[in-house]
């Protein structure tokens, strides 16, 4: 799976299912939990669509706002874990 | 359970059973502490005994501005030891703005009249410096942390004690802050009593909670009454429990726990956040009640949570709910042990536009589920008032009035809001809901507070947001919430008025200024923003834009 198609189906789940607002226009580099957007709760459930989607497991220690604010660095995350 | 005041119940248990297990403390990076009766009762002891070389004497109010830890626990405990009035404060998080937090303490110690405000070290000149000219003392835990010379010196029984404050609760916000719940020992110990008999607690109970102490819940069910009654507690930091929900089941199949309280939100935030991963080796079969607690129960809530959770071992019939509030301590009533909570099948449009829960078959056109949140606790009664504040019949809808043995004493220091809540000796709960066969179930709310995830939010703190965002016309902003099924719990909408024309990226900078002051000032997320033209928002017949109106408008404008 190629950057792209991981950004897309990111931004996907949480524009419809988190968010709610399909329509939002979403920078890469928005900040969704620290910029209000969306709770942290949301974070846990990015970590099992990360894993059903992309089957990479993202630990519970590593799902926190420092870490996975913005779509690039779940973007990024992703690639790594999925390269290893 | 002994005595006539909690301080009394506790301490007789440390004489009599001191090796007994008072609790086990479930840290963030997952270390567990263990502690007896007679270490909590030695430590709650020290923190008193430093409380009082600081001059803090009976009937003062201290301020706990501290995170989820042991230096809390014996901290609310010290306090009460001495006779003083302990109250918790949320505890900064990251999201908060800094200065603004220290805003929120300033003014709950001034117009609280507090003695003392207790924090951490790092944290003590910034909130000196906030309370500026506000005569409290400030201490740090270091400066509390029991020294062997600090033991407490006299302990003046008077014969009044059981009715004097115990403690106090404030919700969020600045409305919430003006309110603080003050309620005596006999009161707060009269609740115990009735609530341990409704859901038949045992001494070989185990409750297991992750509720943040500010709030009543986890307050008084996940931390003042198992040390009361003797049961074992276990506690986990929220924090924690957001992050990772499986920890609460790992701590529920470890520690055998067999009681839990959970907002309904937590409902749908395990079922979505928890892996099967997560549940390998864990055994739910102990957990004998469930109680859904602190926001309206939402039956698809329930039905998502045992079927992700009933191959784990949870059983149906623990699905247990309860009515509560810090005005009446804590429950007001409370679901039958051993049993779900009974589900009422009614006809939705009756119930909507009649206010009459008329029974309908479960498969029925037009049937909605209502969860029954159970009966009246014992000293507790119910009645339903109507408009013009008639008591109504079984089966009808109208404002949900309490009476009760363990009422607050009145919100500290606000007669005159004290005054407002009650009809006669009847507390005006401001929710609506209906009994049918002594059961009560709740269908909405008089007053226009908004529940996010237990947290009690007022819409005028939401509209306040607006005003110095610039593009919104002033006074111009309506906020209301609205349930949102995928969380359980309910969503806050905030509809502003623009000043002139906004294009995209402008609307764009305005939507984010409000949802960062959101976070910022309420710890709260939004769940829409909507940037609306001049004249949008319906006014009321004061001139004054009308939330329910305005709800109705946003439901037909964006979501049909």
């Amino acid at each position: 799976m190629d950057r792209t198609e991981i950004r897309d189906r990111l931004r996907a789940f949480i524009l419809d299912d988190l968010l709610g607002r399909p329509d939002y226009d979403l920078a890469d580099d928005e900040a969704l939990i620290s910029g209000g957007l969306i709770d942290s709760f949301a974070l846990a459930q990015i970590g099992v669509f990360v894993e059903e989607a992309f089957a990479v497991y993202i630990p519970d220690t590593d799902l926190t706002v420092e870490k996975m604010d913005t779509l690039n660095q779940m973007v990024a995350r992703v690639i790594a874990e999925g390269s290893r | 359970m002994s005595g006539e005041t909690l301080v009394d119940a506790l301490s007789e248990r440390a004489a009599r059973a001191p090796q007994d297990l008072a609790l086990v403390f479930i840290g963030e990076d997952g270390t567990q502490q263990g502690v007896s009766v007679g270490e909590f009762h030695e430590n709650a002891l020290a923190y008193a005994g430093a409380l009082q070389r600081i001059g803090v004497e009976a009937g003062e109010l201290v301020i706990l501005v501290l995170r989820h830890s042991p230096d809390l626990l014996y901290s609310f405990w010290g306090a009460l030891y001495v006779g003083a009035i302990p109250s918790i404060f949320p505890f900064l998080t990251e999201k908060l703005d800094r200065s603004i937090y220290g805003e929120r303490v300033c003014q709950l110690v001034s117009h609280s009249q507090a003695r003392v405000a207790v924090t951490y070290p790092e944290f003590k000149d910034d909130l000196r410096r906030v309370l500026g000219a506000v005569d409290c003392l400030v201490l740090s835990t270091d400066e509390l942390s029991p020294a062997s010379s600090d033991t407490l010196q006299v302990s003046q029984k008077r014969a009044d004690l059981a009715h004097e404050i115990a403690f106090l609760q404030h919700s969020s916000g600045t409305t919430g802050l003006q309110k603080g719940v003050a309620l005596s020992n006999r009161t707060v110990l009269n609740q115990i009593r009735a609530y341990g008999e409704a859901i038949a607690l045992r001494p070989d109970d185990v409750i297991v909670s992750w509720l943040p102490l500010y709030h009543d819940m986890g307050l008084v069910a996940g931390f003042v009454m198992p040390l009361v009654v003797g049961v074992p507690l276990v506690l986990l930091s929220p924090f924690h429990w957001v992050r990772d929900p499986a920890v609460l089941f790992r701590a529920l199949h470890e520690h055998r726990g067999t009681l839990c309280w959970l907002p309904n939100f937590a409902y749908n935030h395990c079922a979505h956040a928890i892996r099967a991963r997560d549940l390998q080796g864990v055994d739910l079969q102990h957990w004998r009640m469930a109680i859904n607690c602190s926001e309206p129960v939402r039956n698809d809530s329930h039905q998502l949570f045992l079927q992700k959770f009933a191959p784990v071992g949870f059983r149906e019939s623990a699905l247990a709910t309860c009515y509560a509030m810090a005005e009446n301590t804590f429950a007001v009533t409370q679901s039958a042990p051993s049993q779900a909570a009974r589900v009422d099948w009614v006809d939705l449009a009756a119930l909507q536009t009649a206010g009459r829960a008329a029974p309908r078959a479960t498969t029925a056109a037009g049937a909605t589920a209502v969860v029954s949140c159970g009966y009246p606790i014992a000293g507790t009664e119910i009645a339903i008032a109507g408009e013009s504040g008639e008591v109504l019949d079984e089966r009808h809808v109208g404002e949900i009035l309490i009476r009760s043995d363990c009422m607050l004493t009145g919100y500290y220091r606000r007669a005159d809001l004290s005054r407002e809540a009650f009809a006669g000796d009847w507390y005006r709960s401001g929710d609506m809901g209906y009994l049918a066969g002594g059961q009560l179930y709740v269908t909405g709310r008089k007053k226009d507070l908004i529940i996010v995830g237990g947290k009690n939010i007022y819409p005028q703190d939401v509209e306040a947001l607006a005003a110095n965002v610039s593009g919104i016309h002033p006074g111009r902003a309506v906020a209301f919430g609205l349930p949102d099924r995928r969380l359980g719990t309910e969503g806050i909408i905030l509809v502003c008025e623009l000043d002139g024309h906004a294009g995209a990226a402008e609307r764009k900078r305005i939507e984010s200024a409000l949802r960062q002051r959101a976070l910022q000032l309420l710890d709260v997320t939004l769940s829409d923003v909507r940037l609306v033209e001049r004249r949008w928002l319906l006014k009321s017949s004061s001139g004054k834009p009308a939330r329910s109106l305005n709800r109705d408008k946003y439901l037909r404008e964006f979501r049909s």
